[in-house]
């Protein structure tokens, strides 16, 4: 598999008040063409930032500090007005925001707001635009294309309001489709032909896509590979079935015990303490130490390097030293593992 | 020995709008609600969940059928004094504690205006001493009363809307979507909380959400409903064990599993109504085992019961 994105000890930093904030820490990522790679965590965990520095959509009080972003064999890290971006913006990578409402303009119609797309990234003009954009609609999943092109936005629902962004997105013929939170403001059913519209369309379409989200839940059916943000850092990065079966970072173990899918009814869900750090400070040792309950010394002092766990899985904790004590995971995360060891 | 029913809602309909362009949200509804049990109420939006919700806090009108509470009938015309208590015995926690809270008034404010309106205080000390007490049956410092609502974090302000809540010693909670708004790992917190608050002080809770994983962990039982028609209703164990109506499995299927190798497999399916054919066989609404009801026409409830397990 090629490459297709590769980003290299990038540092994002926002000033914001008189006062910098690091957004991203040194965040280190591969991302090879065809692939689908979630990138999880909480919120203010740097995971949107990152995807956005690859579109050069980061707001204007922030700016790439150091590192690279490798796209194409150039560095966009390095691109600096809307003109070079334009090359990459929509062209190259797409990206579907997380409510559609806001991301759709109101006054004009569904189609035209796809034939936009259409003309401008595919040349298109007149009835082959039109027939390109009913295609496009039909292949997002939309009945009635024809009928439907005319309506505006307030007509549709939630859900087929996120078809039409993700049409519109489609229609740039991007490689690289973003998805920021793109179900959480959808029902459950909704989402999951949400994801399964989104499996289809990376292969018609050859995608590769970044699935962002706060639900690790969601990923499973979607993820090649899972990357576990924390504090503008990557704690945690393997494929799908790894991160899940065989997570190392305690705070891996703490997304996933915390999902009531996994809790046992009658016993409390487990939760996790605190609050993330203040991003404002500089970060001593491990960031998720003060909520880790069962941090080890050291953590509070140096930050831990990736361990290997396999080729594919590498995480970031002292855990994984020679030196450090034995530690179990959690009920719920042995209960996935035991399952996973028998099959 | 039967168990106390605290709250009955029996044949409720509600419609919006008026003649041609009427609008019926919820259709002949009928549950009940036994005292210290979390009944759920699960559907997707549109399907009219909130609008039972608030129909039973008297914020939308209903068209038709009852709603009584403790034996006395709360819906329609009542007398003002019932009513103030009501007000006092229902509480409501919303979805969105951004847009729940008044971000220009004080966090003593907010969590007491509801004794405010009701008077529910003989002077300034006890009402300061019942916001400090709320604030911390929900874990927050009493000394949070003087702060504003964005010096919170969402969990937080969450906590805050519970504790608004709570200072009105309600017996009933409908909680509309408490934790659809919050991050994965606030919503835990918020769960343990209402669990927690519970146990303490025995409260019945109607919980509405669109999430059945959610609804499995917290609820006793469960009604699914659909297009404001409630479609199936149950015990929570045998809901999941025994899910019969195309719907209710529909729901079922959409749970994201945390869990890969059998995400992969599971089969998504998506309900479609016109599978029924209720032209002829009308459907009616049938116990179909102890506990277990099931809205469905004849034919289909012959089907249905040899598959249950």
């Amino acid at each position: 598999m090629n490459k297709i994105l590769s980003v290299d000890d990038l540092v994002i930093k926002f000033k914001l008040r008189g006062r910098i904030l690091t957004a991203l820490r040194g965040v280190s990522l591969e991302i090879f063409e065809g692939e689908t790679l979630a990138i999880v965590g909480e919120s203010g965990s740097g995971k949107s930032v990152l995807a956005k520095s690859f579109m050069g959509l980061l707001d204007n009080n922030g700016w790439i500090d150091s590192g690279s972003i490798l796209y194409d064999r150039k560095d966009i890290a390095k691109y600096k007005n809307e003109k070079e971006w334009l090359t990459i913006r929509g062209k190259e990578i797409a990206m579907v925001f997380q409510e559609p409402m806001t991301s759709l303009n109101p006054l004009k119609t569904i189609g035209k707001q796809v034939e936009e797309a259409v003309e401008l990234h595919q040349g298109l003009r007149g009835n082959d635009a039109k027939n390109e954009v009913i295609t496009i609609l039909e292949n997002v999943g939309i009945s009635n294309p024809q009928s439907r092109y005319s309506q505006y936005p307030h007509e549709f629902s939630g859900g087929m309001r996120q078809r039409v962004v993700i049409a519109i997105a489609i229609a740039c013929k991007p490689k690289i489709l973003i998805c920021d939170e793109p179900t959480t403001a959808l029902d459950v059913t909704i989402q999951a032909q949400f994801i399964k519209l989104l499996k289809e369309l990376k292969n018609k379409y050859n995608l590769t896509i970044i699935y962002i989200t706060h639900d690790l839940g969601v990923v499973a059916n979607i993820a090649d590979k899972i990357a576990v943000m924390y504090a503008g850092d990557i704690v945690e990065i393997g494929k799908c079935e790894e991160v899940f079966y065989n997570g190392q970072h305690p705070y891996t173990w703490a997304l996933l015990s915390s999902l009531p899918q996994l809790g046992i009814k009658g016993q409390p869900l487990y939760s996790i303490k605190g609050t993330p750090p203040n991003l404002f400070y500089d970060i001593k040792g491990d960031a998720f130490a003060p909520r880790n309950e069962h941090a080890l010394k050291i953590d509070f002092v140096e930050r831990p390097p990736y361990f290997d766990v396999s080729p594919t899985h590498k995480a970031r904790t002292w855990l994984l030293d020679q030196r450090a004590p034995k530690l179990e995971p959690p009920q719920s995360i042995r209960l996935l593992r035991k399952e996973w060891e028998a099959k | 020995m039967d168990r106390e029913i605290l709250l009955e809602v029996k044949n409720l309909k509600v419609e919006f709008g008026a003649k041609k362009n009427k609008f019926t949200a919820v259709d002949g509804v009928s549950f009940h609600i036994y005292k210290g049990e979390t009944f759920g109420l699960v559907g997707e939006s549109g399907s009219g969940k909130t609008t039972i919700g608030r129909a039973i806090v008297r914020i939308n009108e209903i068209s038709d059928g009852e709603i009584i509470f403790k034996g006395k009938k709360i819906s329609g015309k009542i007398d003002p004094q019932l009513d103030k208590e009501i007000t006092r015995q229902i509480q409501m926690i919303f979805q969105d504690p951004i847009a729940s809270l008044n971000e220009r008034s004080k966090v003593d404010y907010i969590v007491s205006e509801g004794l405010y309106n009701i008077k529910n205080y003989k002077s300034e000390e006890e009402r300061k001493q019942k916001v400090a007490k709320s604030l911390m049956d929900v874990g927050l410092l009493p000394e949070f009363a003087s702060r504003f609502p964005h010096e919170f974090s969402g969990g937080q302000r969450q906590r805050i809307g519970v504790a608004r809540a709570l200072i009105m010693e309600p017996e009933l909670i409908i909680a509309d979507e408490p934790i659809s708004a919050l991050d994965v790992s606030i919503r835990a917190q918020v769960l343990n909380l209402l669990s927690e608050l519970q146990r303490e002080k025995g409260l019945t809770y109607l919980f509405i959400a669109h999430d059945l994983s959610v609804v499995r962990f917290i609820t006793d039982r469960v009604a699914v409903i659909h297009k404001g028609k409630i479609v199936e209703l149950a015990d929570t164990q045998e809901i999941f064990k025994n899910p019969l109506h195309p719907y209710t499995k529909a729901l079922l299927s959409s749970i994201p599993l945390p869990d890969p190798k059998r995400e992969r497999k599971k089969k998504l399916i998506e309900y479609n109504s016109n599978i029924h054919d209720y032209s002829i066989d009308k459907p009616k609404w049938v116990e179909i085992r102890h506990g277990h009801y099931i809205f469905g026409n004849e034919i289909e409830i012959e089907k249905w019961k040899k598959g249950l397990k």
